[in-house]
């Protein structure tokens, strides 16, 4: 083990260590605990430029969350993010399991080069695709729909989960698929009976990714939609954040309830989120 | 069609063929809706930008008339869009694509845009210092290698910034980053150092370098993880025998640890040029682009704001800019497509 474990030094050191990384995540998470504060104090505060003490209108605990909910659209913005990041979410991770087992199982020619297709596509900027996306989406009668996102989603995350799904299998035994086929069992058999139960890790990582990601997409929210009735709540922020201009406490409870839900995710599924993430870095 | 003598003896039983030509067709049939979905939305697109970027077009299709009453048809279409003021043409109901050819003058203007410039060299700044995330990631990583109760917690709580969505990992800086003496967190904490107040967000000289610092707090996160789990992975008995060979600390770190970690490094490097290449979130929240004009803008923000600003849809243009973006970013992406198909063959 690098460094060497502080178990082994000398006492002073090793509480020191323990003193030390209190202190080191307050000052790696200071922004956001200041925001957790603006949160919850009271408007008049800003008003009177007393930002960081305590006024007479005293801590608002969950007020200006409840405001947040009652006066905004916040309800609808947080509804819309959940109408397009759940569909997205299983059509990306259905599309590459298939895609997945094509690539990784067979071989036949072009596999390498479709491979890379999916890979290289994965990679290229927003901006060489924004143009004719939202010129295709107003084509079908989608713009400014949560259908139109829904549909670029699945297709552009499709990608990633192909690169994620391709390697995943490669590393499955090649002799349980053989088997199978010695066996008689048809193609599509070996991949809904044989493969897919042993992709479930993979499958679980991959729907909390792709959930953060597109939980947290702001750059596709505002090129292809423009209205509270279909914005997600990255974009719907923005808006929010015209109509309570200045008013801090409100945009932080905002904020925080914006990120709520990825961070959920997160907490909850931690093992699946880093495997993901962290895919391919110790080989 | 007389002839039926096949290479196939007719004695040999059918299931061994039908099974080949079902390992066959299968991936075939696997991957063709991805493929539709992918080559719809992404692969076509990419054409699509680079043919846009040879047009002046404000992103409208023109309704298009029929001549009546003497009128040619051709007359009408010659009239172009002040035909709908002619009674002698009327709507056919159907649209026509209203882009006007103009070759590489797109190209040609970015090269005297003096916003096209400073877009480019915002992305030189971002490119160079988003690679501070990987060292601070491999730091914090270190300082965190440890087993102590609650580390778990702690190692999620230093990732947390990553989980965030940009547009809120701006906000949060935008607020910390407030001009006031006693608005902003950074000015009541450099109060009683003594400095400040700094206003670095409506700065022409810093607004860059706050949204970079805003940009490496989760980037450095994403870094950092990646770098724990290659430190999991690391050789112990490699460490004991360097350890009992008498190396420790930076040596230790560089010659023994650092060559094992390569693969943690090689994925940081992608996931950072491609983080500081796709930069535009932080920017519209924190800036739009500004102070003044375009000074913090890169090409990703340039681009969507000449295609969609209010000043009308330039979407030739914007393609212009998105074309260069790409081919910037090819380098890298032919790079890692080239280092994976060197693994694959091995």
């Amino acid at each position: 083990m690098f460094p060497r474990p502080i178990e082994q030094s000398s006492p002073a050191l090793r509480i020191g260590y323990q003193l030390l990384l209190p202190f080191m995540l307050l000052v790696w998470l200071i922004p956001l605990l200041a925001v957790m504060f603006f949160s919850i104090k009271a408007g008049e505060d800003f008003t009177q430029g007393n930002y960081w003490g305590i006024g007479e209108g005293g801590l608002q605990g969950f007020a200006n969350y409840w405001m947040v909910f009652a006066e905004s659209d916040m309800p609808r913005y947080l509804w819309n993010s959940v109408v397009i990041t759940v569909p997205t979410m299983f059509g990306a991770v259905a599309l590459s399991c298939m895609t997945g087992f094509a690539l990784g199982v067979y071989r036949f020619k072009g596999n390498l080069l479709i491979f890379f297709m999916f890979v290289a596509g994965n990679f290229v900027p927003f901006q060489i695709l924004m143009v004719p996306v939202r010129d295709l989406t107003d084509q079908m009668g989608l713009y400014d729909t949560r259908m139109g996102l829904i549909l670029f989603h699945i297709a552009f995350q499709t990608g990633f989960c192909t690169l994620f799904m391709r390697n995943f299998i490669r590393a499955l035994p090649r002799e349980l698929i053989e088997a199978a086929r010695v066996e008689g069992v048809s193609e599509y058999r070996i991949f809904w009976y044989v493969v897919l139960p042993l992709m479930r890790p993979a499958i679980a990582a991959l729907c909390v990714l792709i959930f953060t990601f597109i939980w947290n997409d702001f750059f596709w929210a505002v090129v292809l939609t423009q209205s509270p009735e279909s914005q997600p709540v990255t974009a719907g922020i923005t808006a929010f954040n015209a109509q309570f201009r200045a008013m801090y406490h409100l945009m932080s409870a905002g904020s925080i309830v914006a990120a709520i839900p990825p961070v959920a995710m997160f907490f909850l599924m931690q093992k699946h989120f880093i495997a993901g993430l962290t895919l391919g870095a110790v080989k | 069609m007389a002839s039926v003598t096949t290479d196939t003896p007719m004695h040999s039983s059918p299931a061994p063929r039908r099974k080949i030509s079902q390992q066959a067709i299968a991936p075939w049939l696997f991957l063709l809706p991805a493929f539709l979905f992918f080559a719809t939305y992404v692969l076509y697109p990419i054409i699509q930008s680079f043919y846009i970027s040879l047009y002046e077009w404000n992103g409208l299709y023109s309704p298009q008339y029929r001549g009546i009453d003497g009128f040619t048809d051709q007359q009408c279409l010659d009239l172009g869009n002040r035909a709908g003021r002619e009674p002698g043409c009327e709507l056919t109901g159907d649209t026509v694509w209203n882009a006007e050819y103009v070759g590489m003058e797109n190209y040609r203007n970015l090269y005297t845009d003096p916003f096209f410039w400073t877009s480019l060299k915002n992305n030189v700044i971002w490119l160079l210092l988003y690679f501070l995330a990987i060292p601070a990631g491999l730091m914090i990583s270190l300082f965190l290698n440890q087993k102590v109760v609650g580390m778990r917690l702690y190692k999620s709580l230093f990732f947390f910034p990553f989980v965030l969505s940009q547009v809120v990992v701006g906000l949060v800086f935008s607020w910390f980053m407030l001009p006031g003496a006693d608005e902003g967190l950074l000015n009541v904490i450099l109060g009683w150092f003594g400095a400040g107040p700094v206003n670095i967000l409506g700065n022409n000289s810093t607004a860059t370098y706050g949204i970079i610092a805003a940009g490496l707090w989760p980037q450095t996160a994403y870094c950092m993880i990646l770098y724990l789990t290659g430190l999991n992975a690391v050789d112990p008995e490699q460490i004991e025998a360097a350890r009992l060979d008498g190396a420790k600390g930076p040596k230790m770190l560089w010659y023994v640890v650092l060559p094992q970690l390569w693969p943690a490094t090689f994925i940081a490097i992608v996931v950072t040029v491609i983080g500081a290449l796709r930069s535009f979130d932080l920017i519209t929240i924190m800036t739009n682009g500004g102070p003044g004009f375009y000074n913090t803008s890169v090409l990703a923000f340039y681009m969507y704001d000449v295609a969609l600003s209010e000043f009308g849809f330039r979407m030739g243009y914007g393609s212009a800019i998105a074309v260069i973006l790409f081919l910037i970013m090819m380098v890298y992406i032919a790079g890692f497509l080239w280092k994976m198909w060197r693994d694959e063959k091995v």
